[in-house]
């Protein structure tokens, strides 16, 4: 895992995307969307409930088509699920029947990497991410915490240069969440990933963000962009700086505009 | 008494008891119902002597094919039924209608189709056997959790990958629930199946000891045999499942 600078840009432009559902009227989810993410940027997207955030994750790894616009990396279209994004969804996600180690190494192993590559691989993922100790551990034996932490090293296995996280955290208790999000910028300040990161809390949102882009109701579109002049790298207690209240009350302020 | 062995044998001691007392208790004769003890050492005799053995050999051989032939094509037509809406809607009639007819009145039709040996005991063990595997992968292959088939799309996995790292695994539970059924039933299969014509076979045992050799005990044994048959076989799927989903 290389820290990279130059690769790993999205650029939405104009995207639009409507669900078809049976003898109804197509819903549209988004909306003429634009966002620009520079390679090794953490934005943060909040918005309120159904705005389509996950739907515009889902854009983002190539597992929904926009039916308008276009969504690239690093120029290039997105036409499908691509091994450079990484994905963490809302829960773990992991197979029940295999060890944790087996989970993370389940994206090389469908990437037919060889077998003592996937070792090393996993190995040092696990390490990243402090599950070492758990290699040999069956998910359903793993705390909640410890769950996420192996989905978040299955999507850094594959080196992507891109990180998608649906509201990664959002099952665990406030205290867990802070130590994870102040790991997680640890973990971006080795690896300098693209990080997209979809979130409902809003400290949660300014502490990890370069940026919080707000979306509004459904259909989803860029609201207002608030940019987050935390310095790095960020601890908990930053979050008591006078900056991020003021960035929160735009953020607010923007999310309260959109619902009046 | 909280241990499962000590209290199975205790329940089986219970099952003797009792048995043992309602021929005493009724004053039945051998030859309607004989005691316990009388079956147990016509048993060993039977077996010693050789002649339930070949008859055991026979029903096992059906057993077996049946239930290899019957399971493997319920695994497939599960997964058809599963995965796609159209197959499950155009062939569920069918598959129903013929679960729904008895198997009784089917086998003698097979047999003439079949002829008296091997093959139409197979076929009737098959085709008993085939419907409950064919439900439980279809119930388990619908329920995978669509979640982790989207994870699977998001890294890209072949169809293959899917159906070997998800599908099987995710299904697996709900399709040794139907193998479990299926082994069972593959005996009822045989048994029946020997029934409407063989020449070999516990079930063509249980007639030759009723009818010709009229020797009631040794028609009890080989009851006590087929159901031993059932239960060991039973078992052996059971340790089967365990090896296969039991880690989790």
């Amino acid at each position: 895992m290389q820290p990279n600078d130059e690769r790993g840009r999205i650029d939405l432009t104009d995207v639009s995307l409507s669900f078809n559902r049976p003898g109804e009227a197509p819903l549209p989810v988004l909306d003429g969307l634009t966002l620009h993410v520079a390679a090794g940027e953490i934005v943060s997207l909040i918005g309120p409930n159904g705005c389509g955030k996950s739907t515009l994750l889902r854009v983002i790894a190539g597992l929904l088509r926009p039916s308008g616009g276009v969504a690239t990396l690093d120029d290039l279209p997105i036409s499908g699920p691509d091994p450079r994004i990484g994905l963490v969804f809302q829960e773990p996600r992991l197979l029940p029947w295999r060890t944790v180690a087996a989970n993370v190494g389940y994206p090389l192993e469908l990437a037919r990497v060889p077998r003592g590559e996937q070792a090393e691989r996993v190995a040092l993922v696990l390490d990243r991410v402090g599950l070492t100790s758990a290699s040999a551990t069956m998910p359903g034996q793993l705390s909640g915490g410890m769950r996420q932490r192996a989905a978040l090293a299955r999507a850094l296995v594959l080196e992507p240069e891109v990180l998608l996280l649906d509201e990664p955290f959002s099952a665990l208790d406030a205290i867990t969440r802070d130590r994870f999000n102040v790991e997680l910028l640890k973990l971006w300040g080795r690896l300098r990933t693209t990080i997209i990161v979809v979130t409902h809390s809003i400290p949660e949102a300014i502490f990890l963000g370069d940026r919080v882009v707000v979306l509004s109701r459904r259909p989803g579109r860029v609201v207002a962009e608030v940019p987050v002049s935390l310095p790095l790298p960020r601890t908990i207690d930053a979050m008591d700086a006078m900056v991020v209240s003021d960035a929160a009350r735009a953020v607010r302020a923007h999310l309260d505009e959109d619902a009046a | 008494m909280r241990n499962p062995t000590l209290l199975s044998v205790a329940g089986a001691l219970l099952f003797l008891a009792l048995w043992k007392l309602v021929v005493v208790v009724g004053g039945y004769p051998d030859f309607i119902l004989p005691p316990p003890e009388t079956v147990a050492s016509r048993l060993v005799e039977a077996w010693t002597s050789g002649q339930i053995e070949p008859h055991a050999a026979a029903t096992l051989v059906e057993i077996g094919l049946g239930f290899l032939a019957g399971a493997t094509l319920g695994l497939v037509a599960g997964y058809g039924l599963g995965r796609s809406a159209l197959v499950a809607k155009v062939f569920s009639p069918y598959l129903v209608a013929a679960q729904a007819t008895p198997i009784l009145a089917l086998a003698p039709v097979l047999a003439l189709w079949f002829g008296p040996g091997l093959l139409g005991k197979v076929v009737i063990a098959a085709l008993i056997v085939f419907f409950p595997v064919a439900v439980s992968t279809m119930v388990g292959i619908r329920t995978v959790d669509a979640r982790l088939l989207e994870l699977g799309r998001s890294l890209r996995a072949t169809r293959r990958q899917v159906l070997l790292t998800l599908e099987i695994p995710g299904a697996l539970p709900s399709i040794f629930g139907g193998l479990r059924i299926g082994i069972t039933l593959a005996v009822v299969g045989a048994i029946v199946g020997e029934w409407a014509g063989a020449e070999r076979g516990l079930g063509v045992l249980v007639n030759i000891a009723r009818g010709s050799l009229f020797d009631i005990p040794l028609m009890f044994a080989t009851l006590v045999t087929i159901a031993a048959l059932g239960v060991a076989l039973y078992l052996v799927v059971v340790m089967v499942e365990r090896c296969l989903v039991g880690a989790r």
